[in-house]
């Protein structure tokens, strides 16, 4: 299968691309700023950007409603932006402070927010797969409706428990949809090197797993294709594969010395299919906004991601008493007699 | 306003590294994304990118220089017709507070506190006296905390291989499926690894999962679920979520059945903060203890032993009876030596304390249940009073549960110590089949009693 264009003219209007640009360019303001930090020594550890891959989540969220679930791996940061977390507690947690989700025990790679129904930011190399078909389970178990985005990349792909869970989730028809982040390496190794089969998400055919390629630069077409998923999963048919196409235009992680990719490679797709730009262009040839319009929102966002990165760095270090909390949940009395 | 560039940390252990190469030149227009230059980090050559438009002004530091300094000013980006002959004073600028670049070690103050916890003995008993007993097998014990637990929770829901149609590879959940259908007793493929990890998803969802192993020896497929997602989510969460969920199964040597079947797991998960780990050896224990680990809003490890499960102990005949985590069980009381131990360890201690009462030796036996929590109380109390400890389990002897032990014991009991504590354990081999070896290769009653002796210097 091709990689599927927007076939007809787009239906949408100025306030939805508006949404996304504003979104999109959210995240990638956030990740230069994230990445700005942790040169200065604010963030430690690992730190992955999403630079590059925007449209994949914001086109994904886009066909969701309340109660859905999402659970991702250690590249996560867009992901939480896009499901409407805070970009304060995001950042803070970067930098590892009190004001952080996790109080700042858990860093870039792991996150959470029960209340936008955020399980993670997990740093185990396809773990998450199988967690996202377990919040599937519980959903489908209590008889709602809801569905679960577990988000895993090409990387991932080639672990083995990927395969275990598209049996059980075929077997049990788990409301889940298996998004493949493709962004073409895995750390540094590329799907060309990694992969037996050119298209990943052809795997899920083995189980009858539906799936298909979606063009993950440009958010219209991931929106489409995050409809007909959604569709398919609340609908009680079992799980679906989107496997979108993207590209990471930083490192794998911050300490990536790029020896794996050629320089023009990420030029040029940064010059020809920028998710961003590809809606900035069709706002403005389409006249739904202006330059000065534009402009505005750009100021707007850098605005609310100077002001998370002042909170991450205002917001204290976690007290020491911290080290020894969140180890155990309590039991109430009654639930352990 | 002229902005100043901060040499970047390129990597999670960088504090200083060299500007290789300067790629663009005083005056050039930047925009976000341009490669300004390459610096060798300790790790590679690594390309610096701008993040924001503007103009190079004055670089500050020439290419080739090395040992730069993280957070070193090494150039000035301005606007267009700025005047960026001087760096701006400092205050202008964005500069990191006074954390130092690479965090220096917090200093260590509350840091070694230690995590043990000694709360004085509990030595309630498990049951009211007078009420009435039955006698059970350790199967039929397990069976009945999980189907009450199951009656009166309806998110609690088994997963497992075997468990529904096959009835349990060690009919341990027999009549189950019967009982309580298909969607709470749920058969899976042999898959443990992908299982495991959509049980604790589940988990995470807010039901509460049991997980059966058909043993042990299996679930190391699944480890990483059991230890990465399962004990650490709530900790890494802050608090905002975790794994209410039990994984059981048998645990140890059966007979006969290799190295690859015979393994016993007490140590390795008794190692792990976020998990609670239980390891039964009568009946009621296996009930009482069942029905706390279902309720606990904690993942446990549930180690159950093959050998134990047709034995038949009394259990007390109670509408609702449980037994709390981290609460020894002194089994036998004595005054010469103190045996602890847990699981099927515990058979050897028994028969032990038996025949050492024969030859005049009073044994105290201390049965565990809990291997985290640990109840240090009780084995302190009484090593303070017999002055002497020998630990028995069936596991290998390297970082074993009686070494934790032993090492507790000096260091809070060492003025009352008449000998050194002697762990009994497994040999230190993987389990062979033959007959004869593998009896050598498993722990023996004379081998506790040997051990008594030498303490006790008999």
């Amino acid at each position: 299968m091709a990689v599927k264009k927007t076939s007809k003219k787009p239906n949408v209007s100025a306030d939805e691309l508006l949404g996304y640009y504003r979104e999109m360019l959210l995240i990638r303001r956030f990740e230069e700023k994230a990445g700005q930090l942790y040169g200065m020594g604010l963030i430690g550890g690992f730190c992955h950007l999403y630079i590059g891959q925007e449209a994949v989540v914001v086109g994904l969220e886009a066909a969701t409603k309340e109660g859905d679930k999402r659970i991702t791996s250690y590249r996560d940061h867009g992901h939480m932006l896009a499901c409407g977390m805070d970009p304060k507690g995001v950042m803070a947690e970067l930098t590892g402070r009190e004001g952080g989700y996790s109080k700042g025990k858990g860093g870039s790679m792991h996150m959470f927010s029960a209340e936008k129904h955020f399980y993670g930011g997990h740093g185990i190399v396809g773990a998450q797969v199988p967690l996202g078909a377990g919040l599937a389970f519980s959903d489908k178990y209590k008889g709602n409706d809801n569905v679960t985005f577990a988000y895993f990349g090409d990387g991932a792909a080639n672990q083995g428990q990927i395969y275990e869970t598209f049996n059980m989730a075929v077997l049990w028809a788990l409301p889940v949809i298996f998004v493949i982040e493709n962004n073409q390496y895995a750390m540094g190794t590329s799907q060309k090197r990694s992969t037996s089969t050119p298209d990943l998400y052809t795997r899920g055919e083995a189980f009858g797993i539906p799936g298909e390629i979606v063009d993950g630069m440009n958010v219209l077409a991931v929106k489409e294709a995050s409809e007909k998923a959604v569709a398919h999963c609340r609908s009680g048919e079992g799980p679906y594969i989107l496997e979108v196409k993207t590209y990471r235009y930083r490192g794998h992680s911050m300490s990536d010395p790029a020896k794996y990719r050629t320089r023009e490679e990420v030029q040029k797709m940064r010059e020809e299919r920028d998710p961003i730009e590809q809606i900035r262009s069709m706002l403005l040839t389409g006249k739904h906004a202006t330059e000065d319009e534009l402009k505005a929102i750009d100021k707007e966002i850098k605005a609310t991601v100077n002001e998370s990165a002042e909170f991450a760095k205002e917001s204290p270090e976690p007290h020491l008493d911290e080290l020894w909390t969140d180890i155990y949940a309590e039991n109430l009395p009654q639930e352990t007699a | 306003m002229a902005i100043e560039l901060l040499m970047p940390a390129l990597s999670p252990t960088m504090e200083e590294g060299t500007l290789a190469k300067w790629l663009v030149k005083e005056g050039d227009t930047v925009k976000s994304g341009d490669i300004l230059a390459e610096i060798e980090t300790d790790k590679a050559t690594m390309e610096f990118e701008a993040t924001d438009e503007g103009i190079v002004g004055k670089i500050l530091i020439a290419e080739g220089t090395e040992g730069v300094k993280v957070n070193t000013p090494i150039a000035l980006i301005g606007e267009e017709g700025e005047d960026m002959s001087a760096p701006e004073p400092a205050a202008a600028t964005e500069k990191p507070d006074d954390t130092p670049a690479v965090a220096a070690p917090a200093a260590p103050a509350v840091v070694s506190e230690s995590a043990i916890e000694f709360a004085p003995s509990d030595t309630s008993p498990d049951w009211p006296a007078g009420t009435e007993m039955k006698s059970m097998t350790v199967r039929e014990a397990l069976n009945e905390a999980m189907c009450e637990e199951m009656e009166r929770d309806e998110n609690v829901f088994m997963i497992g291989e075997e468990i529904g149609e096959y009835q349990g590879a060690y009919k341990i959940s027999q009549g189950m499926l019967d009982k309580f259908g298909e969607k709470r007793i749920i058969d899976t493929p042999i898959t443990e690894h992908g299982f495991t990890g959509i049980a604790v998803g589940a988990a995470f969802g807010g039901l509460r999962p049991i997980v059966e192993f058909m043993t042990w020896n299996f679930a190391m497929q699944a480890i990483d679920q059991i230890i990465n997602s399962a004990a650490k989510t709530l900790y890494m969460s802050g608090g905002q979520m975790g794994a209410p969920m039990v994984f059981r199964g048998t645990n140890g040597a059966a007979a006969r059945v290799g190295a690859q079947h015979s393994q016993d797991y007490a140590a390795w998960y008794a190692m792990v903060p976020g998990l609670k780990v239980v390891m039964p050896y009568s009946a009621a224990d296996a009930k009482g203890l069942m029905k706390t680990a279902i309720r606990d809003n904690n993942p446990i490890i549930f180690l159950e032993n093959e050998i134990l499960y047709g034995r038949s102990f009394e259990v007390p005949v109670m509408d609702d009876f449980t037994i709390p985590f981290g609460k020894a069980k002194i089994e036998v009381e004595g005054s010469d030596v103190t045996i602890v131990s847990f699981g099927i360890g515990m058979t050897y201690a028994m028969q032990a304390a038996e025949k050492l009462a024969e030859d005049g030796i009073s044994a105290e036996v201390i049965n565990l249940r809990t291997l985290r929590p640990i109840d240090y109380a009780t084995i302190l109390e009484s090593v303070k009073k017999t002055n002497r400890c020998v630990t028995v389990e069936e596991g290998w002897p390297v970082g074993s549960i009686g070494n934790h032990l032993g090492a507790t014991i000096m260091q809070e009991a060492f003025d009352y110590l008449d000998a050194p504590v002697i762990n009994c354990t497994g040999k230190d081999v993987p389990m062979p089949y033959a007959a004869n070896l593998e009896k050598h290769a498993l722990l023996t009653t004379d081998e506790v009693i040997a051990a008594v002796k030498k303490v006790t210097y008999r």
